[in-house]
């Protein structure tokens, strides 16, 4: 309950400081919020494109806060869900003839494939050799983008466009749009993305496997003491974790796109660090902080057109606030502790 | 050969900015803070190089004005993984975040125009001064960490932070100062982008530099001297990349994502303990607390 308190909190605190951000810069706040509201659910467009930026950020804010509950940086969820999409895109355009539903159903497994291969290498060297997963996951997201940007780019090229992007996949692998949004590209798997947070909190909380997951990233030593095996746990951790992000294919690929773009992502990898943080981890806090973090990414759009001093990436501003207001959370207990006796006056 | 010159040239260019970045964030994790924010701090030292640069028609205040953007976006960090103990990647990532939302905020803020500068004229940019500057700053790295004991003092704060406090010197400070000194140095690195490398600030302009700085940094196994000729490799990659853009081979375009790739790889090796070994300072990303805070 408390840990809730602290997530309002926090996200009070980045609110009301990006919103005297857009006072500095000569807007009236009460008008901004009231833009950023009604850009995110003003309509059934609206809430349609607040539920598509969504249903990404459900899989990446699962993606990271599997890895955190075995004790685990997952900062590279932004390198798995490029190559999933690609995956997803790769097995489109090389099988055009395949049907419905073998052929979104392949295409789903292979980015879920490409994206656990992705996550299982940094944990996997993570455990045996013992290198830092923060830097190889940042590390392995440039060379991600090297690798999806080439393939984009000269192996599955589509020839009848200028942007770096691979060739159309057929309908058939088209997963069905939920029609009640209008235009807006809300597909199947947004109820794919709330299956799945279920599946890993029933993974999580009620298997024999996902407790001793959480147990060596509660502490590694008396996981060791009770017979867990810590290592593979460790790349069973990140290979979950990968394939969690690697998902966002299906949802960008198979429900939006019909084919894999260079740099389709906003960094939803990113923003699926904040989601799990400012969603504690569990997958029903996650569920909700996307859908917060997803209403900001689509109100801002709004006000990029509806004012004169705001540009759509003060999105980034907020997000970047409440990330900094969550992770500054010892504050509390900072200001809580505050009068404590100082040992070197007694 | 005229080819092979301007590699080179474009070689010592491009790995300016790296180098005044990794020798920010060299400080920084040698005293046991992890400086993921070093991207971030890039893009403030930028964007105030090149807003000072267009108010002043110095560079050189420029310059200031950015080490100054740098070192303010740096004092937040420090204040929220110091004495608040924010986790060191969240925090660091979030002020990623920040400054790229923040940037092209500020210059629409300041100019009217969404996510960039106005030009800076020819006879008001760097030509080769910060390619001398870094070079300079690298050697007075190295004389800090080798020879003084505010060198010593630092590597106790990244290694042994109890040994230090116990020697009378408050490692907490010793972070403190390190983490500003990054971000005045990442704040420089970044203004060499908008003010050498360039002639205005553009959106997003650091395009993962910083990160490329902490991967040489790491390369460099955190020593100021190979980090710098890490950062060298890194801008001759980055040079070739850019030469052989377009370039066809045999009738086919060479893919440039692979040497775009490389330097990612090669420190993923080496962090695996494939080519040798990079040892991280002991106590790196371990908040520091007093035997009274621990109270």
């Amino acid at each position: 309950m408390r840990r809730l308190a602290q997530s309002f909190l926090a996200v009070a605190f980045g609110l009301a400081l990006g919103l005297s951000a857009t006072w500095i810069a000569g807007e009236n706040p009460w008008e901004v919020l009231k833009i950023l509201a009604r850009g995110a659910f003003g309509s059934r467009e609206n809430i349609g494109m607040t539920l598509f930026y969504t249903t990404p950020l459900i899989f990446t804010g699962l993606s990271v806060a599997v890895a955190f509950q075995a004790g685990l940086f997952n900062v590279g969820a932004e390198g798995q869900l490029n190559l999933g999409a690609l995956a997803a895109a790769a097995i489109g355009a090389l099988l055009p003839g395949l049907g419905w539903p073998m052929a979104p159903l392949l295409a789903s497994l292979a980015a879920l494939a490409a994206g656990t291969v992705w996550g299982a290498i940094p944990g996997w060297l993570r455990a045996r050799r013992g290198s830092h997963e923060v830097i190889v996951t940042i590390m392995l997201n440039f060379v991600a983008v090297g690798l999806s940007t080439y393939v984009a780019l000269y192996v599955l090229k589509n020839p009848e466009s200028q942007n770096p992007e691979t060739r159309p996949i057929g309908l058939a692998y088209m997963i069905p749009r939920l029609g009640v949004f209008g235009d807006a590209p809300v597909s199947a798997a947004l109820p794919l993305a709330l299956l799945v947070a279920a599946i890993v909190w029933v993974f999580l909380r009620r298997t024999a496997l996902g407790y001793e997951l959480r147990a060596v990233g509660q502490s590694e030593p008396a996981a060791r003491a009770a017979g867990i095996d810590a290592t593979k746990m460790r790349i069973l951790a990140m290979a979950i974790a990968g394939g969690l992000a690697g998902l966002v294919g299906v949802a960008e690929v198979l429900g939006n796109a019909g084919k894999f773009k260079v740099e389709f992502s906003p960094q939803y990898g990113f923003i699926g660090i904040a989601v799990a943080l400012l969603g504690r981890n569990e997958p029903i806090g996650i569920v909700a902080a996307a859908l917060l973090f997803g209403a900001l990414h689509q109100g801002t759009r709004e006000l990029d057109f509806s004012t004169e001093h705001i540009t759509s990436e003060v999105s980034l501003v907020f997000q970047g606030l409440i990330i900094l207001a969550v992770s500054a959370e010892p504050v509390t207990n900072w200001f809580r502790s505050k009068p404590r006796i100082n040992t070197d006056e007694l | 050969m005229a080819m092979i010159s301007q590699l080179l040239a474009s070689t010592l260019r491009l790995s300016t900015p790296l180098i005044f970045a990794a020798m920010g964030g060299m400080l920084s994790e040698r005293s046991g803070v992890i400086n993921i924010a070093l991207e971030g701090l890039m893009l403030m030292g930028a964007l105030g190089a090149a807003v000072g640069t267009v108010a002043t028609h110095s560079p050189w205040l420029g310059l200031l004005i950015g080490m100054g953007a740098g070192l303010a976006m740096a004092f937040i960090y420090a204040l929220l993984v110091i004495p608040f103990r924010a986790n060191q990647i969240v925090a660091g990532m979030a002020i990623n975040m920040l400054a790229l939302g923040l940037t092209p905020f500020l210059c629409k803020m300041l100019y009217g125009v969404t996510g960039s500068t106005p030009q800076i004229s020819y006879p008001e940019q760097f030509h080769s001064a910060p390619l001398y500057l870094a070079w300079i700053v690298v050697g007075l790295c190295w004389y800090l960490m080798k020879f003084t004991p505010a060198g010593l003092w630092l590597g106790f704060a990244g290694e042994h932070p109890e040994a230090l406090e116990a020697a009378g010197i408050p490692a907490n400070r010793i972070r403190w100062l390190a983490v500003l000194a990054s971000g005045v140095l990442a704040g420089a690195g970044g203004a060499t982008l908008s003010t050498f490398l360039s002639s205005s600030f553009a959106r997003n302009m650091a395009a993962g530099r910083g990160f490329m700085a902490l991967a040489a940094l790491i390369f460099g196994k955190w020593r100021p001297i190979p980090a710098a000729l890490a950062c060298v490799l890194f801008g001759f990659a980055d040079a070739a990349q850019i030469q052989l853009q377009g370039v066809k081979f045999r009738g086919a375009e060479v893919p440039v994502q692979f040497i775009q790739i490389l330097p990612y790889l090669v420190t993923i090796l080496v962090l695996a303990g494939f080519v040798g070994r990079a040892r991280a300072p002991k106590a790196l990303g371990k908040h520091f607390s007093t035997a009274n805070e621990r109270e």
